[in-house]
């Protein structure tokens, strides 16, 4: 298929690397692993066509280290795996976090925990992106039923790690990845791309690559340019000079949970369907949410009034937008394909707990809208 | 800055000092010999990465003047590896332990061997886990003593160069911290090396390698270094083949360095083919 056509058939993997190459990725380190594998397959052919790299490194941990050099010599980097690699890149997931180093790390996720059902889909990972790393911190993760959707969060994903200094978490699930469907890339400029804010300090003035702006970014200085500095995953000041000093260690700490809590509303993405008058809401994100879309839609032509709630954004969680969609609602189900995970988020976030209800899967198979209304009726009184 | 007298000052950051090396460890005449290497090639500060991992050596990358890249534990070469392919332009310099280098990062060692990118690994032997507090180590070898081998190791011990070798690295040497001024030379050649070069230095831990095993303080532990070893292929070694060589073992320019490999495919991506 030629570059300059703009309309595509496509697999999610495919649409999250055009959105990558759409962002102005530079480099891609992976190892392969299903069902993210098609990402960097893709990626090995288009980087090098415009001068960007690539590299297969020897694992999942190696592949996390690669892109964070990278990323410090001036570049937008990007990883891909699933479960069990995402599980190694950990660490050094943490070690972005802490010395606030730009990357995109796509999770295709599949049946876990080990090595589980690596064919078939889950949404199991949620809590792992958010607590996989130790230590406190915080993480973005945005996530996407669809390939139109998946471009534009990937996109996002790219623009998020430059202008928070983070790594942000693409969380995909298998069917997400490996189902094609029709994806039309939008026009150069048609979405903003975030570029690297670099800092205007010149060359003999002190620069502080940990002192942020007043507005709270921190602009960067490229490796292999005038000034040189220290990156370090010890606690440090502002020179990245290792600190163990309590007032720096917390204000640290602080500022590298606010920059992302803080900007909870920027943050976050999501889409509503029919949530005006809806007395019954299902929430859900990624594959699962077409299914409850589905569902939605058949109870609406029938006299029901429910609506979705689907979220982009899954960390930092919109606990406040999620509150005040559900303020009117008598009942809400969480569609999502694991033991239930944001559920836990939600029933924190609603004004009353006891109305919120599961509906999820767990067997490698797409949660479907028949099982969806299996709960919604049984909520109703209905029987099953 | 050639031509120019030789001054640590040049090259350290003043800020991160007193260093946090035991007294007697050998570590510090690593980064002598290293700036020394760095001086004498006349190499732009700015062109330098140094990047290392978690350990008593790796925080060789915070006293020095260059762009600095203090990792995690064994991954520093992966690291490396992206600022190395992603800007091949910078030197990349990579200071690491013995447990650093070859026992959680023996995968990545390996294979920046195989791969023969433009990084200088040096592996700063002192055959323990020093920061920990004395833990025996891929490099130390049997019927050695540590914290964690009460009753003496009885793992084996890899053999760096033989390693190295094996991996398919195009430069490899070692030398002792006894020998200052051929760890300099070593270095800078390994440096000026297209490829992956590895540089082993036998430098001593008297703190916990030599209290354990009884092997003196830092003086005796040199003059060690200058007893038990010889130059690669010298007179001394036929008749005490037990004695550690020292030197260049491998200097191989004609295998392909990876990131010149790889901007040829990205002439031939570019061609549209692939």
């Amino acid at each position: 298929m030629k570059d300059n056509n703009n309309i595509r058939f496509v697999q999610g993997n495919e649409a999250c690397v055009e959105g990558a190459i759409y962002a102005g990725i530079d480099f891609f380190a992976g190892y392969p692993i299903t069902p993210s594998t098609e990402i960097m397959e893709h990626l090995a052919s288009r980087l090098p066509k415009k001068g960007g790299k690539f590299i297969q490194m020897e694992d999942e941990i190696a592949s996390m280290g690669a892109i964070i050099g990278a990323s410090l010599t001036g570049n937008k980097v990007m990883t891909a795996t699933s479960g069990p690699g995402f599980s190694l890149k950990q660490e050094a997931l943490g070690y972005a976090c802490m010395a606030e180093i730009p990357c995109v790390i796509a999770n295709v996720q599949r049946g876990g925990p080990s090595t589980g059902n690596p064919t078939h889909v889950s949404q199991g990972d949620v809590n792992q992106v958010r607590w996989g790393t130790h230590g406190d911190h915080a993480i973005i993760a945005l996530t996407a039923s669809n390939h139109q959707d998946v471009f534009k969060i990937t996109v996002a994903a790219f623009n998020m790690a430059e202008t928070y200094r983070t790594p942000v978490v693409i969380l995909l699930d298998e069917v997400i990845g490996h189902m094609r469907e029709k994806l039309v890339i939008p026009e150069p400029g048609e979405i903003p791309v975030v570029e690297r804010l670099r800092t205007s300090v010149k060359k003999g003035v002190d620069y502080h690559p940990y002192l942020p702006r007043e507005d709270g970014r921190l602009p960067m200085s490229d490796f292999g340019s005038e000034h040189r500095y220290n990156v370090t995953g010890l606690f440090h000041d502002m020179w990245g000079f290792p600190s163990n000093d309590p007032q720096v260690v917390s204000e640290l700490m602080r500022h590298l949970v606010d920059k992302i809590e803080n900007n909870v509303n920027e943050i976050n993405m999501y889409k509503e369907y029919w949530l005006d008058d809806a007395e019954y809401i299902l929430i859900s994100y990624g594959s699962s949410a077409r299914s409850a879309i589905h569902l939605a839609k058949n109870r609406r032509a029938r006299g029901i009034k429910i609506g979705v709630l689907e979220l982009q954004t899954l960390w930092p969680f919109p606990t406040e937008m999620v509150r005040e969609k559900c303020a009117g609602a008598k009942s809400i189900i969480v569609v999502e394909m694991n033991m239930g995970q944001i559920i836990t988020q939600v029933k924190n976030a609603v004004d009353n707990p006891s109305n919120v209800f599961l509906s999820n899967r767990i067997d490698g198979e797409l949660i479907s809208p028949a099982d969806i209304k299996t709960v919604l009726r049984m909520i109703q009184g209905k029987g099953v | 800055m050639t031509g120019k007298l030789f001054n640590f000052k040049d090259y350290i950051r003043p800020r991160f000092f007193p260093h946090m090396w035991c007294p007697g460890c050998g570590h510090g005449i690593v980064l002598g010999s290293l700036l020394r290497a760095v001086h004498e090639l006349g190499l732009n500060k700015n062109e330098i990465v140094i990047t290392s991992g978690i350990g008593c050596s790796s925080r060789i990358s915070g006293y020095v003047d260059f762009h600095s890249l203090h990792t995690i534990h064994g991954r520093a070469l992966s690291f490396a590896t992206g600022v190395k392919l992603s800007k091949p332009s910078l030197k990349a310099i990579v200071p690491m332990g013995d447990g650093d280098a070859l026992a959680i990062g023996g995968n990545h060692f390996i294979h920046a061997a195989r791969r023969n990118i433009d990084i200088t690994a040096i592996v700063m032997n002192n055959r323990i886990y020093g920061m920990t507090g004395g833990q025996f180590s891929p490099l130390s070898g049997s019927g050695k003593k540590a914290t964690t081998a009460p009753y003496l190791t009885i793992d084996r011990n890899f053999d760096v160069v033989e390693l190295a070798k094996s991996a398919g690295a195009t430069f490899v040497a070692r030398s002792t911290v006894f020998h200052a001024n051929e760890c300099k030379d070593i270095l800078k050649k390994a440096i000026s090396h297209k490829g992956f070069s590895v540089v082993e230095i036998l430098t001593q831990c008297p703190t916990y390698y030599g209290r354990k095993n009884k092997e003196g303080d830092a003086v005796q532990m040199m003059e060690g270094y200058k007893t038990n070893t010889t130059k690669i292929g010298s007179k001394k070694l036929e008749k005490n083949p037990n004695l550690i060589q020292r030197g260049i073992f491998v200097e191989n320019t004609e295998v392909p360095e990876y990131c010149e490999a790889y901007d040829e495919i990205i002439k031939t991506a570019m061609k549209g083919k692939a």
